[in-house]
């Protein structure tokens, strides 16, 4: 394009029909959701996300290999272990198989978890110079996990190829146990980034809880050990639903985890729902705290 | 006159002391909730040890409208709230009390190089930074080959940021947000960046986009970039809007404001030199010896300067110079062929005389050197006093002059030819 061209274009505002008046007042009452506001800067978010991703495997040898070694090198462990000694039941799936189509969904829970607690105090500098709905932050967070994901999910169909099994029907319903998966990271994520501004010890607790919270869904084992009747109870972990979705969504074995999947459903639509509230509230401090 | 676009009510904004650049751990709210009744019990007591207020307002009952196309200043002195004022504005942080309304897209430059990444080349900062000053994606592609230009690192611009010379990088970061086009522009003394050459380039841009018919709202410690850009200027004292006035007006409070007790002690004064002589006192005194700050225009005046030297009999000499609140000289005093020499008791006290001080009426600061001409500088003191010309009937003129005039008046001879 010439210079001459380039000054006749009309200036395009970076922010579709922006409001006309905007009122600055001290925040009011509990609830103050804007989620319009955050479509308006979507564009913002999708910098985010693609900055997420350039610099994530910045200087590093191997580069997003990394991707794939590491929900591989845990499925192997996890197979020798869990599986080649403590002989814990698959469902009759191989142990690889097993095991890393719930490391995907975990592997990817547990990044995501990492990067949405942290952002908020990472991006501190950002957040006491410009103004933007920090509503974006973890979202972004959260969305730019997904690439990872998408990586480890092409070895698995491979590793499917490899054990001579073809993708089920029910690989169609993978995008919902993924977006639960995904809000699953977020409401979660939400509450910490806030939390984790104002106390850092969200910091040091996150490691033990991401592995706590590891032995309390099914990736190591299947949900058919737990007892039926406690079954409920344990899908209040949304990540249950998630996992026990993947795998059966993934490799088509078994019942679908419906009972687990309701609870798990409820628990990350009122967990997002607070933390949104939550954060919105929050976010008006983040820059006297952070 | 032209739309109301910024209208600002009883804006005020209160921090906890502490708050502001700490952040909480647990263990601190623990032991705050222990410590709890015990400091119920110790406030409550009467004649209490413990009056530290607990809260500051960095920003309270600041009142103001601004009119589409304005291009006003901010000043005042360190923590007296300019940087909250624009960053309420910006809605980087939330008002305490009051409510402020703006009309228009609003862009903020609070910083240079807001979210620029290390990892990243130059053109992908270019872009990030860009979306997050509140740029499209189309307008950042539009503009990219002009940025990198103004930028002057078209060489490098797919290199790591982190390879940058930090001058480098602070082009780059001013060109991005030079290019931000928003309606209204706040600005925190970010022109104070990179050499004097560029330093200009960006006064220039800045004009250019004033001239553009935005609305710019901008705080400097800068009086000349003041002077050059602004029709308006606030002045915040104390976290209180102090004077909103015609920018000379402001910057003359201010300087006074912020000067004066520098004037009173030469601790607090601005200085370079090797030390061998010091300047300890500058004072302007009238005909009659009177010290003042306010003279009229005509008179003849003293400035009486003070000082100590490393040793007796150190030979040295003297000048003084006055300037304009916005940083120009205006009058230079120079004796070369006078030598002046400390006493047996190290000291000195010199007394130059100016006959009839014909500067236009305004605020001046004298400065003043003392040192071997072309050798070495003793002492240079920036500020060593102030002075208020004033007009009156010293000098025969019939209507009110300022220093937007001219700075210097001269007795002139006309003589009608025809």
């Amino acid at each position: 394009m010439s210079v001459t061209q380039q000054t006749v274009l009309p200036p395009t505002p970076a922010l579709p029909a922006a409001p006309p008046l905007l009122r600055i007042a001290p925040p009011q009452g509990w609830l103050e959701l804007n989620l319009r506001e955050v479509w308006e800067y979507r564009e913002l978010l999708y910098f985010f996300v693609w900055r997420d991703l350039k610099i994530r495997y910045k200087q590093t040898a191997i580069g997003a290999a990394w991707a794939v070694l590491q929900p591989f090198l845990t499925m192997i462990v996890f197979s020798l272990f869990f599986g080649a000694l403590a002989r814990i039941p698959s469902h009759g799936l191989p142990y690889p198989i097993f095991y890393y189509s719930a490391l995907l969904p975990w592997m990817y829970f547990a990044g995501a978890l990492q990067n949405a607690t942290s952002t908020v105090v990472d991006q501190q500098r950002v957040i006491t110079k410009v103004y933007f709905p920090r509503l974006v932050l973890p979202l972004a967070a959260v969305l730019s996990g997904l690439v990872d994901l998408a990586i480890g999910f092409v070895v698995f169909l491979g590793m499917m190829l490899y054990y001579g099994m073809t993708p089920q029907a029910t690989i169609l319903l993978l995008p919902g146990f993924l977006l639960l998966g995904v809000l699953t990271a977020l409401g979660v994520g939400l509450w910490l980034s806030a939390l984790n501004a104002i106390y850092r010890d969200v910091r040091y607790v996150l490691p033990f809880l991401i592995q706590f919270w590891m032995f309390a869904s099914p990736v190591a084992y299947p949900s058919s050990l737990v007892p039926e009747r406690w079954r409920w109870l344990y899908g209040l972990n949304p990540m249950a639903g998630v996992i026990e979705g993947f795998r059966w969504a993934l490799t088509g074995q078994g019942q679908p985890p419906n009972l687990l999947l309701a609870a798990s459903t409820g628990a990350v639509v009122l967990l997002v729902a607070g933390g949104v509230v939550y954060f919105q509230k929050m976010e008006a401090t983040f820059a006297d705290v952070v | 006159m032209s739309q109301v676009v910024i209208h600002c009510e009883q804006l005020g904004k209160r921090y906890q002391i502490g708050q502001r650049e700490r952040y909480l751990a647990l263990r601190d709210v623990l032991a705050n909730s222990f410590q709890a009744p015990w400091r119920l019990f110790r406030s409550a007591a009467p004649g209490s040890s413990n009056g530290r207020p607990k809260h500051i307002w960095a920003m309270r009952n600041v009142s103001f409208e601004i009119h589409e196309g304005e291009v006003v200043g901010i000043v005042g002195r360190n923590g007296a709230g300019k940087t909250t004022l624009l960053k309420v504005l910006a809605r980087v942080t939330r008002p305490t009390e009051g409510h402020a309304e703006v009309v228009g897209r609003m862009g903020s430059l609070l910083e240079v190089g807001t979210g620029f990444h290390p990892e990243l080349t130059g053109r992908e900062n270019t872009y990030l930074s860009g979306a997050i000053l509140g740029m499209s994606k189309r307008e950042i592609n539009r503009k990219f080959d002009e940025i990198v230009a103004f930028a002057e690192v078209e060489q490098f611009i797919d290199t790591p940021l982190k390879h940058y010379s930090s001058g480098m990088q602070m082009r780059l970061a001013f060109a991005v947000a030079a290019h931000l086009e928003p309606e209204i522009l706040l600005v925190d003394e970010v022109l104070a960046v990179g050499d004097i050459a560029f330093q200009k380039k960006c006064l220039g841009k800045m004009g250019e986009v004033a001239r553009g018919g935005r609305t710019i709202l901008f705080v400097s410690h800068n009086m000349g970039a003041i002077a050059q850009l602004c029709q308006r200027c606030l002045l915040l004292v104390d976290g209180h809007l102090a004077l909103d006035d015609a920018p000379e007006r402001v910057v003359s409070a201010h300087v006074k404001n912020s000067l004066q007790p520098s004037s009173e002690g030469e601790t607090t004064w601005e200085r370079s030199g090797s030390g061998r002589a010091r300047i300890t006192s500058v004072a302007i005194r009238d005909e009659l010896g009177a010290q003042c700050s306010t003279l009229s225009m005509g008179q003849n005046l003293y400035i009486r300067i003070g000082g100590c030297a490393e040793r007796s009999d150190l030979e040295f000499t003297l000048a003084a110079q006055f300037v304009t609140c916005w940083g120009i000289p205006v009058l230079y005093l120079y004796n070369q062929f006078k030598n002046f020499r400390s006493g047996a008791d190290k000291s000195f006290l010199i007394d130059v005389f100016v006959p009839r001080l014909l500067l236009m009426p305004g605020l001046y600061f004298l400065h003043v050197w003392v040192g071997l001409s072309g050798q070495e500088e003793f002492d240079y003191v920036k500020n060593g006093a102030t002075i208020d010309v004033i007009q009156s009937d010293c000098v025969p003129i019939t209507l009110p002059i300022h220093q937007h005039l001219g700075l210097v008046y001269s007795y002139v001879e006309a003589q009608q030819l025809r």
